[in-house]
């Protein structure tokens, strides 16, 4: 269970996430809002990738503010990133393996690698640069957190940046997470496939947790939200 | 060979033992092991110092090891190796050299290998290079390689300078007749005030002939490096150079790509990047739990692979 207890950041005098107090305790819960609200941060925060300018974080009961980004990870935090980071040289394998742990044996990291609908002999000893589109590239980076086991999941808006096609694929490997139920899921999101596999949503808008609340009781309002489905060209 | 030796063997060539095949072993200025099979023959010069190796046509599937190895202090050699590959062959070249230096005086290795690869032969040739030992003495390499391909020839080098190289300068000729083709690629880790000098330089001749150069380095603390490619399209042909460098500290990289098109039907690329470890990757790696140095590490190793 992760709990935010008054989590305040801002930068440059721009309040960012305005003094957010949450529990997470569903095993899938869906983050929302306008672009800009501040949603990005937020899983950044309890990543520990920054650090809040007030309030504590907790994991399962510990107080985690402190701790550093690979403290967290080890405490069973995973984070993907929106645009998933390229890197010349090292591998599909080799990535995957360092996700899953020294002992990790092929067999398994192949088999995770099919769980997110890749064919592990196409990829296995591929270098995660530029030659693979960013379709592949968010199924890896998913596959990698598959491969932690981790206590919390944060996604930051896996749809991000890929086409219609893959879009469908991903929409699948969710579906196939949430039936696993391993672990809290938090997943920023605009889409509205997303949303609908959510156990609560959480809308977020300037910097403030506006509601909170299960999927059949927050995603008709927003769908409704004509104003902002004007602005944004998405649900919120 | 004493245990410092065939440590240094070991980190240049993998060999804990005689390797199967031909091999040429030298250490301390000396063969200390030589062999010679029914298609590949190793004779030594007799006007200066090095081995001519004769490869008969139609060999495949067999390999060549000549691995070097000092660790005198002091010691300097200039050892010459030329390498005949008969037409339609299909070897695999494992050389190297190691230096161990723990004395006060500098000890070099200058090595010049001369490759006569014949009409549809392909060849893979495997070099590295690395220095250890805590004398105030240098660790001094030059490899200069020179590479004659034949029509269809094919050649694919892979050169490393894995660690310890106080100063080198590496250079590699190359001429390309018809259809042949040359693939290069090239990994260099300098640290402290290390220097490594890097030379390529290709003459695409013969008509759709192929050149692909990539070295990648990573230049720490104070040292400096240097990247030189030359591609000359002298016909229907098609070049590309990569030189990839990351650089920390207080490193310097320079590099200095050329492109010479003697034809309108010449291809040539050249790309060229320099710069820090991304800030993103590290953290990418520390949320799967590595530290922050321990992803450096990560990170540098799989760019040089």
């Amino acid at each position: 269970m992760l709990e935010l207890k008054n989590i305040s950041y801002s930068i440059d005098n721009k309040l960012i996430l305005d003094d957010i107090s949450l529990k997470i305790e569903d095993h899938f819960v869906a983050v929302t809002g306008p672009n800009g609200s501040g949603k990005s941060t937020l899983a950044k925060v309890i990543a520990g990738i920054i650090d809040p300018t007030e309030g504590s974080i907790f994991l399962n009961g510990e107080d985690i503010t402190s701790l550093s980004i690979t403290e967290r990870a080890n405490k069973g935090i995973s984070y993907a990133f929106q645009q998933p980071v390229r890197f010349k040289g090292l591998t599909v394998k080799d990535l995957m393996a360092l996700a899953a742990g020294k002992t990790t044996k092929i067999a398994e990291i192949r088999n995770m690698l099919k769980e997110v609908g890749l064919e592990p002999n196409d990829y296995l000893y591929r270098s995660l640069d530029g030659s693979l589109s960013g379709g592949e590239l968010k199924r890896i980076e998913i596959a990698m957190i598959f491969a932690r086991s981790s206590n919390l999941s944060v996604f930051d808006e896996p749809e991000a940046g890929i086409d219609l096609w893959s879009f469908q694929k991903l929409i699948h490997v969710f579906e196939k997470m949430v039936r696993k139920n391993s672990g809290n899921v938090v997943i920023i999101s605009h889409q509205e496939r997303i949303l609908n596999i959510a156990d609560k949503i959480i809308y977020i808008k300037n910097g403030r947790v506006e509601k909170y609340d299960t999927k059949e009781k927050i995603l008709p309002d927003l769908l409704n939200s004509v104003e902002n489905i004007s602005q944004n060209g998405g649900v919120v | 060979m004493d245990e410092i030796q065939k440590k240094i063997l070991y980190q240049v060539a993998e060999l804990d033992s005689l390797p199967v095949g031909a091999y040429n072993i030298r250490a301390n200025g000396k063969s200390a092991a030589r062999n010679s099979t029914a298609n590949i023959e190793i004779i030594p010069k007799t006007d200066k110092s090095g081995i001519d190796i004769v490869i008969k046509e139609n060999t495949t599937n067999e390999s060549v090891h000549i691995p070097v190895v000092i660790s005198e202090t002091g010691l300097k050699e200039l050892v010459y190796n030329d390498f005949f590959i008969g037409d339609n062959s299909d070897v695999v070249i494992i050389a190297g050299c190691g230096i161990h230096n723990c004395g006060g005086q500098d000890s070099a290795h200058n090595g010049i290998h001369t490759f006569f690869v014949g009409k549809n032969s392909k060849v893979r040739y495997i070099e590295k290079h690395y220095g250890e030992g805590d004398g105030r003495g240098k660790r001094l390499m030059n490899p200069r390689t020179v590479v004659h391909l034949s029509e269809g020839a094919q050649m694919k080098m892979e050169t490393s300078q894995i660690a310890g190289i106080d100063d080198t300068l590496r250079s590699t000729t190359a001429d390309l007749a018809e259809n042949s083709k040359l693939e290069i690629n090239e990994s260099v880790m300098t640290t402290g005030d290390q220097n490594a000098v890097s030379e390529f330089t290709a003459d695409l001749n013969g008509e759709n002939c192929s050149c692909n150069i990539i070295s990648r380095t990573v230049a720490r603390d104070k040292s400096t490096q240097h990247f030189t490619s030359r591609l000359n399209g002298n016909n229907v042909c098609s070049g590309h150079s990569e030189c990839d460098s990351i650089i920390m500290d207080q490193a310097c990289v320079l590099a200095t790509p050329e492109l010479l098109a003697n034809s309108t039907e010449a291809s040539l690329i050249h790309e060229a990047a320099i710069g820090k470890i991304a800030g993103e990757q590290i953290i990418k790696l520390m949320t799967l739990g590595l530290t922050e140095s321990e992803a450096e590490e990560q990170i540098i190793s799989g760019f040089l692979k």
